[in-house]
């Protein structure tokens, strides 16, 4: 059935559904590489009663639905199929309510995760979770993603201060799921189901996030080490000795070049791995454990350890490592990026093994990631036009998914599956696990009405 | 150099280096303002991509897209790739305009007024300055703006005719000397020329007398030849490469007989200095490689090679916050210099503007040509202005400079727009007269 604006039009008005190409064509992709489609229209409801609205006129057309923030995902997640609607949230971007008596904060999905953590700072409160993306990736989109971040390891992920959530369903109805409270077992936690769904089983209108405290102090440090190991083996000696820093992310020299190519802030170049570490909480604690982590960096064989001397200068070196994903892109024309995460006492193994399998398929590679938490991100340097080079980069993400299930690892730590990483899924859900994914999507979405394809090929 | 360069002949790596991971869309000015794709950086480069590919005609939707984009360059900076945003954005303009069944008659002739007629002949310049120096000194214009008589014109022109350049009572060529040398007493340090701009020899000689006394004071014998061409930026960033080109050439010409004795070419403008420094990229030649490297941004040459602390005068602390001009900061990547002149002012405190570099809405002739976004910008601004307390604006670019001024005028707000360079000249002659 060809799509038919007017209906549409009724619902948000004239002007907020786009359908010439011209305006299509940038709403053809989100992050990821490669991956490219025309949908039939882009619209953009302001409140909850218009996204129920369309979805219901959607129906009617039998159209599919794709949901969309700012279209930073990292999987595919909100890149459009053919005939797709797609709905995009960002005019529902109010701070509905902080609540400092609870903690809490009411958000709608467009709103930027950065300025919710700004929102929060205001009244000395912390948002933790801060995905590379957070200056303008939305919150919708994090909690269906399940955004990770630098501060995963302390802090944990997205999941993890979503109290509750307004969904709009497939059919079109609207529901409230969990609340302001801190215990709440009243039936299934359902609200759960719909953190990190990847907008399959619905779409999220509303987001009630617990805030923390804000760390009265801090301390960044930056330590050099002349081989990979030798750092992966220093953030292994860190767990061990049951310190549990903020941020203790890894960054290779490909990786490293490259973000100072961009930043220009006096990186370390020469170092073959560097970690950047920050600990933050009460003063006391802060300097006794940079001081632990110094110590342990020096015995695992640190060329150096420096640590910031201003916020400033911390600020800057967080900074850049989020750029580390896009200034990649510097070496050559395409970044294929990947997630995949182990156990943390598996880390040496497979950073090992990433860069033995790039150099058996004679491919490029840097790598830089979440050591803290065993979440890596493989990025290989190639050129999309060049299909027998992408040949081999498929081979090696093929290898490293293996050996990543392997190890007891998973095939995303925060980007989700989306297309990107579909075709692997059924290898981590080798049992009766896989078919009960598709039991709960059936349930919800029995018409496949919402992002049908992705995470997995509808049944 | 060929007619004009189309996006299909671009350099497909150039195209293909956006990942479009999104780093750009939060500082880009139109889609802060639309929260469209299209309006911004990665949406246009997917456009002209697009074009490349042959998925998307060269036509009117995608002209007005290049046109509604304020070549802020905000977003090279924020780029981690390293996107190079400016040349498929001046391609695309060019290869927008270049089309002959794109546009409005009215934007084709006030286009074709300005970038043909006027920019490329200082002497017509100068003769339209006298007029407007009439027009303004003998109060003609408060007159005719009593009658209402600019509306009469268009919406637009009314809108636009207070923000129309206040006329200096001397231009440049009458208040620089082609040759001046620091006073007697003062170690003589080498050479340099000044680029005294088009609208800035006009409208803010003041600011082009205040640059040469800061060089001469701190020992520098200066070169200003008169009657200066424009630099062709505006020409460049509104897609006619050709008369880039031509206006370029006419004005590497007038420093030909002592380019080689100069130390630096200074210029004072950042929408200028952005685009005088791209010579060799423009023109292909070795001349106008050597002319790129002696082209220097007055903040960034006196940080360079340092320039004189002036003495305090005590009293209370005046108030000033800075506004980055956009090529300025992000065509040529200066950021702390003017701020370290700034700081360096004893009798003044410098309050940080929030999102100092986000853009006015000047940008070139983009608020003739696209008013609505740019007085939407231009409120933006004006917000953050406030927020600071500030008694006086610093900016180091005319547009910039008339635009913020226009804006705190119709306020009503009693802050001043001054200029860094101005400051120092006025700290010099207070603390040393």
């Amino acid at each position: 059935m060809p799509f038919n604006a007017s209906p549409f039009e009724n619902i948000v008005g004239k002007d907020q559904v786009l359908t010439k190409t011209v305006d299509l064509i940038p709403y053809g992709f989100d992050g990821t590489a490669e991956l490219k489609q025309l949908p039939a229209a882009v619209i953009f409801p302001a409140d909850t009663a218009q996204v129920a609205a369309c979805v219901k006129e959607a129906a009617n057309q039998n159209l599919p639905i794709v949901t969309r923030g700012s279209g930073t995902g990292l999987s595919g997640g909100s890149v459009p199929m053919a005939g797709a609607l797609v709905i995009c949230l960002v005019r529902l971007d109010q701070i509905i309510k902080i609540d400092p008596a609870n903690l809490t904060i009411r958000v709608q999905p467009g709103v930027i995760t950065k300025d919710i953590d700004e929102a929060a700072l205001a009244h000395g409160l912390f948002y933790p979770p801060d995905p590379g993306s957070m200056k303008i990736s939305t919150i919708g989109g994090n909690v269906a993603e399940n955004s990770g971040g630098l501060r995963g390891l302390k802090y944990g992920v997205t999941r993890d201060y979503v109290m509750g959530l307004e969904v709009v369903q497939a059919n079109g109805e609207t529901a409230r799921l969990g609340n302001a409270c801190v215990k709440d077992v009243a039936g299934y936690s359902m609200k759960d189901l719909f953190i990190g769904s990847e907008g399959t089983l619905g779409i999220i209108t509303e987001v009630l996030l617990k805030l923390v405290p804000r760390p009265k102090a801090r301390k960044t440090l930056l330590a050099t080490f002349s081989t990979m190991e030798a750092a992966a083996e220093a953030v292994s000696s860190i767990i061990a000795a049951q310190i549990i820093p903020c941020t203790l992310e890894f960054i290779d020299q490909v990786t490293l070049k490259c973000v100072e190519d961009y930043c220009k802030i006096g990186l370390p170049i020469e170092a073959a791995a560097v970690l950047l570490i920050e600990t933050d909480g009460h003063p006391d604690a802060v300097d006794e454990e940079a001081a632990a982590m110094e110590l342990i960096c020096r015995e695992r064989g640190a060329d150096d350890v420096k640590i910031a001397a201003t916020e400033a200068e911390a600020a800057k070196l967080a900074s850049a490592r989020r750029q580390a994903f896009s200034a990649l892109a510097r070496v050559r024309p395409t970044t294929i990026l990947e997630d995949v995460t182990v156990p943390r006492s598996e880390l040496a193994k497979m950073v090992t093994f990433v860069n033995q399998t790039a150099e058996k398929y004679r491919l490029q590679v840097g790598t830089f990631g979440h050591m803290g938490d065993g979440n890596l991100h493989p990025t290989f340097l190639t050129d999309e036009k060049d299909r027998e080079e992408m040949h081999r980069v498929h081979e090696a993400l093929s290898e490293i998914v293996d050996e990543t299930i392997r190890l007891g690892g998973t095939i995303t730590g925060e980007h989700g599956v989306g297309l990107a990483k579909k075709e692997y899924l059924p290898r981590q859900f080798d049992d009766a696990s896989f078919a009960m994914l598709k039991l709960v999507k059936q349930s919800l979405d029995p018409d496949n009405r919402l992002n049908p394809g992705k995470i997995f090929d509808p049944a | 150099m060929s007619a004009t360069k189309q996006l299909k002949d671009l350099d497909y790596s150039v195209l293909q280096q956006c990942m479009h991971c999104g780093m750009c869309l939060p500082t880009c000015p139109t889609y802060v303002s639309t929260k469209r794709e299209r309006n911004s950086p990665r949406g246009r480069i997917a456009l002209m991509r697009a074009v490349a590919d042959g998925n998307l005609e060269v036509g009117q939707e995608l002209a007005d897209e290049m046109n509604y984009c304020l070549g802020c360059l905000a977003c090279t900076t924020a780029c981690p790739a390293g996107v190079d945003y400016t040349t498929m954005f001046e391609t695309a303009r060019a290869e927008t305009e270049a089309n002959p069944n794109i546009g409005t008659t009215k934007r084709r002739l006030l286009r074709f007024l300005l970038l043909d007629k006027v920019f490329l002949y200082p002497n017509r310049l100068q003769f339209l300055g006298h007029l407007l120096r009439i027009y303004q000194q003998t109060g003609l214009d408060e007159f005719v703006r009593a009658l209402k008589l600019p509306y009469l014109l268009g919406k637009s022109i009314g809108r636009l005719e207070p923000q129309a350049p206040r006329m200096n009572r001397e231009f440049s060529d009458e208040c620089i000397d082609t040759w001046e040398h620091p006073p007697e007493g003062v170690a003589r340090r080498g050479k340099v020329g000044v680029l005294s701009g088009c609208v800035q020899s006009l409208a803010f000689s003041d600011v082009n007398r205040d640059t040469v006394d800061v060089l001469l004071h701190n020992g520098w014998s200066v070169f200003t030849p008169k009657s200066q061409s424009c630099c062709g930026s505006i020409h460049a960033h509104n897609g006619a490469p050709g008369l880039a080109l031509k206006t370029g050439e006419n004005l590497m010409n007038q420093f030909e007989r002592e380019f080689f004795s100069l130390d630096a070419i200074i210029t004072n403008a950042g929408g200028c200095g952005s685009h005088l420094k791209h010579y060799h990229s423009l023109m292909g030649t070795e001349k106008a490689r050597q002319w790129d490297q002696k082209v220097k941004d007055i903040h960034e040459f006196l940080v360079e090679t340092g320039f004189e602390i002036p003495g305090s005068r005590g009293g209370e602390k005046h108030r000033l916050t800075y506004h980055e001009s956009c090529h300025l900061c992000h065509g040529q990547g200066i950021k702390q210099a003017p701020r370290e002149i700034l700081d360096a002012l004893p009798d003044c405190e410098r309050i940080e503007l929030p999102n100092s570099d986000t853009c006015c809405g000047s940008a070139g002739i983009y608020n003739v040509l696209q008013p609505e976004e740019s007085a939407r910008v231009l409120d933006r601004k004006l917000e953050s202005i406030k927020t600071t307390g500030a008694e006086c604006v610093v900016t180091s670019n005319p547009g910039c400079h008339l635009q913020i001024q226009g804006g705190l005028n119709s306020l009503g707000l009693p802050i001043t727009v001054d200029q860094p360079v101005s400051l120092l000249a006025k700290a010099y002659r207070e603390s040393f007269s």
